[in-house]
């Protein structure tokens, strides 16, 4: 961030392509996260989901980027979000992020941002909060 | 079902290193180009990151849900928190220590809320951040 931000303030925004099988492919490999429910057509129907969905932790990974291309990583005190809804295959994601909050806290002053990641029909798929230093 | 015995229940602590490597490949599958990530050695790891460390480098990344008896195809991810204390860049390692801090039966019991907290501390003892997830048991059948 260039100046302090005020409440109102929508300081993040990014958008990302399509969420593609290859995707989920490579984040199961990057993240550790081996569940085969992501990647395993067959597993997510025989857990009862028509097809394999987007890790929560991917999607958290988009809106982390698009937070920490406004703010620097060493600025972030805490980062928080409720999964709302399963990510499908092929969702566009949009990450963004408003200030609600100017507080101190911990001896310095800090900045509460609400955090949502939409899919490209507009539903909520994250909600969540960041705490920054300013 | 799990219950409120499982409150306080801990599990095998992991240790992980954060390898330069490893973190390039989470990079590029989140096509992440922000230079702040790859800038040498101390570079910092993402807001998500030590999530991954935990589940890379356990020898059970799983052990949790099989330790409680829960089938990992009813879980999904409900919430998951990071506070963070101070630095973690590549080169370091992390230990993280996850246990059990609450049970929650949700819709007359259709689904239990189960959260892990994991204090992560570096190499140092330093205790760099806490990480917090909350997974959603589904107990019954979808329709």
């Amino acid at each position: 961030m260039s100046s302090a931000p005020a409440v109102g303030d929508r300081i993040v925004h990014k958008e990302f392509p399509p969420i593609t099988r290859h995707r989920l492919a490579l984040y199961c490999g990057a993240s550790g996260d081996h569940n085969p429910i992501h990647v395993d057509i067959d597993f997510a129907k025989a857990a009862g989901f028509p097809d394999v969905f987007a890790h929560g932790m991917l999607v958290m990974g988009y809106l982390g980027q698009a937070l920490t291309d406004a703010v620097t990583p060493s600025r972030i005190r805490s980062f928080s979000t409720r999964f709302a809804a399963i990510t499908q295959l092929g969702a566009a994601l949009t990450c963004e992020g408003t200030v609600t909050e100017l507080i101190e806290q911990g001896g310095e002053k800090r900045a509460r941002l609400a955090l949502t990641t939409k899919d490209q029909n507009g539903e909520i798929k994250l909600a969540g909060e960041a705490i920054i230093a300013l | 079902m799990v219950d409120q015995s499982a409150v306080g229940r801990e599990f095998t602590p992991v240790t992980a290193r954060v390898e330069p490597g490893r973190l390039r490949f989470f990079l590029d599958t989140l096509g992440e180009t922000n230079p702040v990530y790859r800038d040498g050695s101390a570079a910092p790891v993402p807001p998500t990151y030590l999530f991954c460390l935990e589940m890379m480098d356990a020898p059970d990344p799983f052990e949790f849900l099989t330790a409680l008896g829960i089938d990992l195809a009813r879980v999904l991810h409900g919430e998951q928190r990071f506070d963070y204390h101070a630095p973690v860049v590549v080169g370091d390692t992390l230990t993280f220590r996850p246990r059990v801090t609450g049970v929650t039966d949700k819709k007359g019991g259709a689904m239990t809320l189960i959260v892990v907290d994991t204090p992560v501390t570096n190499q140092n003892g330093v205790h760099v951040a806490d990480v917090s997830r909350t997974i959603v048991v589904r107990n019954a059948r979808p329709s």
